[in-house]
């Protein structure tokens, strides 16, 4: 086990790495970097004053080595528009991201799961079929349609939810959250539910594929010629056996969610770093941008470890083939 | 090299083929339903906007005075707007068969050039192995473990804004949907025993690759084109909406959703719900095209 | 082995059993009006080739006939009462206490991701709440000894994986023996594991077996396993009993044309040298089963009334059945051999 974690977290630093290389690339050599690193205002004198400072006329690979160093120090840059460390900028958007998230990605399990058992172990009947087809048009809605067709719907025609924006917060341990408020809440049913949608049609059709796979095994006909109940064969030898990878693709769609938050954020004009991600997009702040994708990939593969790692102590089987390795 | 056995010539039986194909089809009224809806979708896309009323490029073709009339509404020289007009005052049923074209131009070609490059390093993958093999699966895990619209925001980012650049981007991130398939399907190809006839009888591996082992994947990758033109097509409306995809001078489906966002919350609601219809359909189609192949392909 | 016959209560009645596989094209039946009547404690030898439906009687007694097959006709009498006319949760508390069932591949029956010990004691804590778990431990260890696992204590906290398919067989048995039941149907249980194991199985299977009293239906196509372990034998063919008797009857005086063909394919009678005897042909599919008697294609002796009319069974009065129209009569066993 412990080499395993130590494999992998080698196997994280390493992805990193590259992701490091190839942004510095992308934006580095790629783009001017000078636009990127100087302010657009400097004159000439203060131009070449900078790009001998910040080292720019070195090899690449100096370059690279500041670069990393910088990162290491958790130094981006600083953003054009902002005029603050692009790192810090971003991290203060994250706990607004962070709380629709986890929110949509609750919602989408409370009810995906559910539904996708029950569609798996019924999975001749034509209401099971038709919720089949209907998660296919819930993961077509294009985001950021859909969060203007609920805001149409909620906003406009019933006047039931406020259109966009975080509504009240309240600070606790220095961040500020919505969910603690009720305005903050009606702010946040929207842009929760649009974020939750896809999900939650991913979901219904992995737990459906999953429970309908697992309900076709022997062990699960044994355990009914056992005379167990219904009940305990769904709930622990059905649920026990697609219980695990269904979490560890919810942890995994944790990451994806959070760089899906963008279109959602960019609709309900969420103050998160998804929107600020867009804003330095369309105005080309490429620090800040360079800072999320860095920040993003970190959160990623967190995530992804975290996973591994628990899939690996909760499987039963995964250990076996450990003490065998 | 042309004297060969008859019986290794040709592994692909073309007839059983074709007829397993029809049996298929057959046996699956909803496969052949979503198929004849996606290629109406396609034909709508590709051939009605030169039949649209109005040509939403031509400055001329279209009046100010016009702007944000409701659907059903007439012009003040008769003609009908059956989805109203947008701010500009273009017929909303013209710029959306217009938007179409764009929308499935950028989702098909994109989609074609993934899957051109993607079967062929998954392709390559496979049969050379080794090192090559890392190198190409693990370049395809670090695309793949990445979200899509991510890695085409970076890009956009880097490349700046433009169709070429669109459709540059989603092949980016599309092609290692097709080397991942492609190398496990061509994986399990090598394993049957007429590819072993044919390496025996000292065949190229140029030639075992496209002659032998890719027409025998083609339907995994089928599955997985329909799924990633639907997501390629969403992709680039995304992108556009979000103002870093097509310019404003190509108007995509995106473009016109965007375009109505601001007049969403006062009740002219047209300019943003017809087009998302329609970018629905292209989307939806496609996927249901997918899940319908797929579970014909994969009986379970 | 002790032969307990007519006089004592019958365990299992089945009459006329009819289960059906729906398809697009219609039904197919894959049981065809099986009757068959089992005494307490008696062991019965179910033989028949694959597809000869011998595996879908044992679930169709259990009542574990999913979609797309479907029990249309028949009754299932288990101690005297109707299988048939319970509710799915009466049937669920006779499942596992009453009648239990072993599969046939040990590696898929036990659940992999829970504990040999959970899998053990949910058998027991479903059918009966009183009991406290240290009494279902101490139950669950005693049973495991029996069937021959060593450190039976230990093997509760472990996973399947982590056992030999043959301890996993094992531990199966172990399972259906836990509530001490009536019946228990072993469908092809040693089929899927190596030869020696299979030898030991089948000897412990026998001592248990005599030891609890326990009605067995033993589901195979292996004649010699049924020489060894049954005390009756019935053969199927094509979803019917085409013959039943004694083991002894069957072994030795077989009438239907059938019997006689798996009898004479049993490498271990062969002689040396000699072409090993084959029944022409193959099994009928659910889809393509013939008028008349359904062997008369395979069968040297059919005549044109095999094709027409199916055979009615005929019984010696003594539990000895066969169902064809051309039976061979009476004779030493060595003159089936002469035959052919």
């Amino acid at each position: 086990m412990f080499l395993y974690s130590l494999q992998r977290l080698l196997q994280s630093l390493a992805v990193l790495l590259a992701v490091s290389v190839v942004v510095f690339l992308a934006v580095y050599a790629i783009g001017n970097p000078v636009d990127l690193l100087i302010s657009p205002e400097a004159t000439q004198q203060e131009r070449a004053d900078a790009i001998i400072r910040m080292g720019l006329d070195r090899p690449v690979w100096a370059q690279y080595g500041t670069f990393l160093w910088g990162a290491f120090h958790g130094d981006m840059g600083t953003s054009f528009v902002h005029g603050e460390p692009a790192l810090r900028l971003i991290l203060s958007r994250l706990p607004a991201t962070l709380e629709l998230v986890v929110f949509a990605l609750t919602l989408a399990s409370m009810i995906g799961i559910p539904i996708g058992l029950w569609v798996g172990l019924n999975d001749t009947t034509r209401w099971a079929r038709a919720v089949m087809t209907g998660s296919i048009l819930g993961y077509s809605l294009p985001s950021f349609w859909k969060g203007m067709m609920l805001i149409m719907l909620f906003a406009v025609v019933l006047h039931w939810l406020p259109a966009s924006g975080r509504g009240d917060t309240v600070t606790l341990l220095g961040i500020p959250f919505s969910f603690l408020t009720t305005d903050g809440l009606r702010h946040m049913t929207m842009p929760v539910i649009n974020l939750a949608i896809p999900q939650t049609a991913m979901l219904i059709r992995l737990t459906a594929a999953g429970a309908a796979e697992a309900g076709r095994q022997d062990y699960v006909r044994f355990a009914r010629a056992k005379g167990v109940r219904r009940k305990r064969i769904v709930n622990r030898h059905i649920l026990r056996n697609i219980l695990l990878p269904i979490v560890t693709v919810v942890g995994v769609e944790f990451g994806t969610l959070i760089a899906f938050s963008t279109i959602t954020e960019t609709v309900y004009a969420w103050p998160g770093m998804g929107k600020l991600l867009i804003s330095s997009v369309y105005h080309l702040d490429r620090p800040v941008v360079v800072a999320y994708v860095m920040l993003i990939t970190f959160i990623f593969i967190t995530v992804n470890l975290v996973v591994d790692l628990t899939y690996a102590a909760l499987d039963p089987r995964v250990k076996l083939s450990e003490s065998m390795s | 090299m042309t004297v060969s056995s008859p019986k290794t010539r040709q592994p692909v039986e073309k007839t059983a083929g074709r007829r397993r194909a029809l049996a298929l089809l057959k046996s699956r009224p909803s496969l052949i339903g979503s198929l004849i809806t996606f290629a109406a979708v396609i034909l709508i896309g590709l051939v009605l906007p030169s039949l649209a009323p109005q040509n939403p490029y031509d400055m001329t073709s279209y009046s100010v005075m016009d702007n944000l009339l409701p659907p059903g509404s007439q012009s003040f020289d008769g003609t009908t707007f059956w989805l109203g007009t947008d701010p500009q005052g273009r017929d909303m049923v013209s710029a959306i068969l217009y938007g179409m074209r764009i929308s499935l131009i950028v989702g098909l070609l994109s989609t074609a050039a993934a899957m051109i490059i993607g079967v062929c390093v998954g392709l390559t993958a496979a049969v050379f192995g080794g090192l090559v093999e890392t190198l190409l699966m693990r370049l395809v895990d670090f695309i793949l473990g990445f979200p899509s619209i991510l890695v085409a925001l970076v890009l956009l980012t880097v490349l700046g804004r433009g169709v070429d650049k669109v459709i540059l981007a989603i092949i980016m991130v599309q092609w290692a949907h097709y080397a991942r398939i492609m190398r496990s399907s061509a994986l399990t190809e090598l394993r049957k025993e007429y590819v072993e006839a044919a390496r025996n009888l000292g065949y190229s591996k140029l030639r075992i690759m496209f002659r032998h082992i890719m027409p025998n994947s083609l339907s995994a990758v089928l599955v997985v084109c329909t799924i990633q033109v639907a997501s390629a097509i969403t992709l680039e409306a995304t992108l556009s909406f979000l103002g870093v995809g097509v310019p404003v001078t190509h108007p995509s489906l995106g473009l016109l959703v965007a375009s109505g966002f601001d007049y969403l919350l006062s009740g002219e609601y047209w300019i943003s719900f017809y087009p998302g219809i329609a970018l629905v359909f292209l989307v939806f189609t496609p996927n249901l095209v997918g899940d319908r192949l797929r579970r014909s392909l994969d009986p379970k | 082995m002790t032969r307990q016959t007519s006089k004592s209560k019958p365990v299992l009645e089945i009459e006329n059993l009819c289960t059906v596989f729906h398809a697009e094209d219609g039904a197919w039946p894959a049981i065809n009006g099986l009757s068959l009547t089992l005494q307490a404690g008696e062991v019965l030898g179910l033989v028949g080739e694959s597809g000869s439906g011998k595996s879908v009687a044992g679930f169709s007694v259990m009542g574990l006939i999913d979609h797309p097959g479907e029990i249309v006709s028949g009754s299932v009498r288990l101690k005297g009462r109707d299988l048939r006319e319970m509710s799915e949760e009466e049937l669920r508390r006779i499942r596992g206490s009453e009648m239990a069932m072993i599969f046939q591949d040990p590696l898929t029956t036990l659940n992999p991701v829970l504990t040999i010990g959970e899998q053990m004691a949910e058998t027991i804590f479903e059918h009966r709440s009183d009991i406290s778990k240290a009494t279902i431990n101490d139950r669950c260890v005693e049973l495991l000894r029996k069937v021959g696992i060593t450190s039976p204590a230990a093997r509760l906290e472990q996973y399947p994986h982590e056992l030999s398919g043959g301890m996993r067989q094992r531990i199966a048995i172990a399972i259906a023996l836990l509530n001490n039941p009536d019946l228990i149907i072993a469908d092809e249980p040693t089929t899927a594991l190596d030869v020696t194991i299979q030898g030991q199985i089948i000897a412990e299977m026998q001592a248990l077996q005599a030891e609890s009293g326990t009605a067995l239906i033993w589901i195979t196509h292996d004649l010699a396993v049924v020489s060894e372990l049954a005390d009756r034998v019935a053969v199927m063919y094509a979803g019917d009993i085409v013959e039943q008797g004694t083991t002894d009857e069957i072994l030795d005086d077989p009438r239907h044309p059938y019997t006689i063909g798996l009898l004479a394919s049993v490498p271990g009678d062969a002689i040396p040298g000699e072409p090993l005897h084959q029944i022409s042909g193959m099994a009928p599919s659910l889809a393509a089963r013939p008028a008349g008697c359904s062997f008369h294609p395979r069968c040297e002796r059919a005549s044109d009334l095999c094709r027409e009319k199916d055979p009615a069974p005929t019984s010696d009065g003594n539990g000895r059945m066969w169902r064809c129209h051309h039976p061979v009569q009476a004779s030493p066993a060595t003159d089936g051999e002469a035959e052919r």
